[in-house]
């Protein structure tokens, strides 16, 4: 396995496994983690996986080491040799419910008018893709999602909106993803769904994570209002 | 219980962080400045993870319903119980119905209040720090607001004696005449000058851009908060511009975008970012930042990341040495 380590500050090592996205390092970015997750080095903090990007946090407080960076390098080099023995998670199919257009999605018209489609073209067209989760970073439990069709791929707005609503769903280019708490954003939206993907009270807290297989399925807004069971 | 009178300008509970979730996108956040916001707690008899009160800027005017133990460290926000001004970097003792009043920072930008025992909201994903955005931690996930009522932890122990010691029949408030060895605090300045470390991308930029990093100052934006702060100064180019796959920033990461303008990563900062990295903020200096005010000027020194680490080394060896003294204060 290729792979280089760089330090980020003076208590974080990044460990590089490819300088393109692929399937080929989102597995090894798998691999590592669950690498991490079995092994559980004390001087480790968390780690954060990114696309063809796994870093790790560590505590310099805990030894007394002269030199933490190198000691923890060394350490990530021994943990990196014989990985092929480890399982990798199985990959889950998460259906993801969205009410589409209107006030929940109100720049659907403008995905349809840009590619020269109808509405109902482009719901039909976000629906029917099979979406990876490739990481989740940036916001809490937000999805960095592939595997959108360039048939309904959109610019960002000019102006980026100040405040979307959480649960919203978005395009932008040939990204689609869902904001899991509101926050500003430049993305067109095209619908917003009943599921949380932020669950500060549950573990873990994020209702999807990196290597999850995605569906989108339309619903109504009666459906909707009853999955939300009234809250809003 | 403490009842907040009137808020600051943006008072949020905030504790060491809220670690080990970061894979799930949740910020670790804290206190902006971990060192200032330790030694609040060391002073009252605390571990030094406890939640305190972080201030920014103005401060907040706080009615004690019992009497507790606090200690007021990092900038200096003019705190005033009955307008005489209470000393910060020691143990105060506050009588019940003694009303904390602070004012406008003076020096610095950010104060931590330390209450023996600890502030007691509710632990959200192992902290009890707020994290506006996202609605959690603290008080209901918010800055605090007039009538707000801040739970105590119960204190046992050390704390106890520090009442013991401190209290008087008549005064409102008391400290003791020791002191921390000036020293060790901060110095609080309008200028600052930062220890940095080069960041992942740092060839990636033009020679002119490295050199101007280096050699020239850049002035923090108003537009500066617990997420990063925008500072301006010579506009800071790639040699070509490059597309680059987002990874995982920390707090200290100073990215460029494209409009040239540095953006130094804070607390709330989000877990990944996809600008280059010219630069990372040594851990030592996080409160130069944290005290750091909209005009300030900032200049970067470089260091290695081993200069960076002993010198982290020497500063955890000190806090060791500082939290035994006081004990010994109180024993």
């Amino acid at each position: 396995m290729r792979y280089n380590l760089f330090p980020v500050g003076d208590q974080a090592v990044l460990i590089e496994v490819g300088t393109e996205i692929s399937p080929a390092a989102e597995k090894i970015v798998n691999r590592i983690i669950a690498r991490l997750e079995e092994l559980k080095p004390a001087w480790l903090i968390e780690y954060i996986p990114a696309y063809t990007t796994v870093t790790v946090v560590y505590s310099v407080k805990g030894f007394n080491e002269k030199n933490p960076y190198d000691f923890v390098c060394t350490c990530i080099r021994e943990l990196l040799e014989n990985m092929n023995e480890v399982s990798v998670r199985e990959q889950r199919v998460v259906k993801i419910p969205v009410l589409y257009g209107d006030d929940h999605g109100s720049d659907i018209d403008f995905v349809a008018a840009h590619n020269g489609l109808t509405r109902e073209e482009v719901i039909c067209i976000h629906t029917s893709g099979e979406y990876t989760v490739h990481m989740i970073g940036f916001a809490p439990g937000f999805p960095f999602i592939g595997g959108m069709s360039e048939k309904i791929a959109a610019p960002r707005r000019e102006t980026p909106r100040l405040q979307i609503p959480s649960r919203t769903v978005g395009i932008a280019g040939l990204q689609t993803g869902v904001y899991p708490i509101e926050s500003p954003g430049g993305w067109q939206l095209i619908g917003r769904t009943p599921l949380e993907l932020f669950l500060p009270n549950t573990d873990p807290p994020s209702l999807l994570t990196a290597g999850d297989r995605i569906r989108f399925y339309e619903i109504t807004l009666e459906q909707y209002k009853e999955m939300r069971g009234g809250v809003e | 219980m403490i009842t907040v009178m009137k808020p600051g300008l943006q008072d949020t509970i905030q504790d060491a962080g809220r670690t080990g979730y970061q894979k799930f996108g949740v910020v670790v956040g804290g206190a902006m400045d971990p060192f200032s916001h330790r030694v609040a707690n060391f002073l009252v008899g605390n571990e030094g993870q406890e939640a305190t009160v972080e201030m920014s800027l103005v401060g907040p005017r706080l009615l004690f319903e019992q009497d507790a133990v606090i200690s007021i460290c990092g900038g200096n926000l003019q705190p005033k119980i009955a307008g005489v001004p209470v000393p910060a970097w020691k143990p105060v003792f506050i009588r019940k119905g003694s009303e904390l009043a602070f004012g406008a920072a003076v020096a610095g930008s950010r104060a931590y209040l330390a209450i023996a025992g600890g502030i007691d909201v509710p632990v959200v994903m192992n902290s009890r720090s707020t994290y506006v955005k996202a609605k959690i931690g603290g008080l209901e996930g918010r800055a605090l607001r007039k009538g707000d009522v801040l739970p105590i932890a119960n204190s046992t122990g050390i704390p106890a004696s520090i009442k013991q010691r401190l209290k008087t029949q008549e005064a409102s408030f008391r400290a003791p005449d020791w002191q921390i060895a000036t020293t060790l605090l901060p110095n609080l300045s309008n200028r600052y000058v930062i220890r940095v470390m080069r960041g992942r991308q740092y060839d990636l930029f033009d020679e002119q851009s490295q050199n101007d990093f280096w050699n020239k100052s850049f002035t923090v934006s108003s537009l500066s908060d617990r997420m990063g702060y925008r500072i301006n100064g010579p506009s800071l180019t790639l040699k070509k511009q490059t597309e680059m796959i987002s990874e995982a920033v920390t707090y200290g990461s100073i990215q460029v975008p494209a409009d040239g303008n540095p953006i130094i990563l804070a607390a709330d900062r989000q877990t990944t970012g996809g600008y280059p990295k010219i630069g990372q903020i040594s851990s030592i200096n996080f409160t130069k930042l944290a005290q750091a005010k909209a005009g300030d000027q900032l200049t970067f020194n470089e260091v290695t990341i081993t200069e960076s680490q002993k010198l982290m080394a020497i500063q955890e060896k000190n806090l060791k040495e500082l939290r035994a003294a006081i004990l010994t204060k109180f024993r």
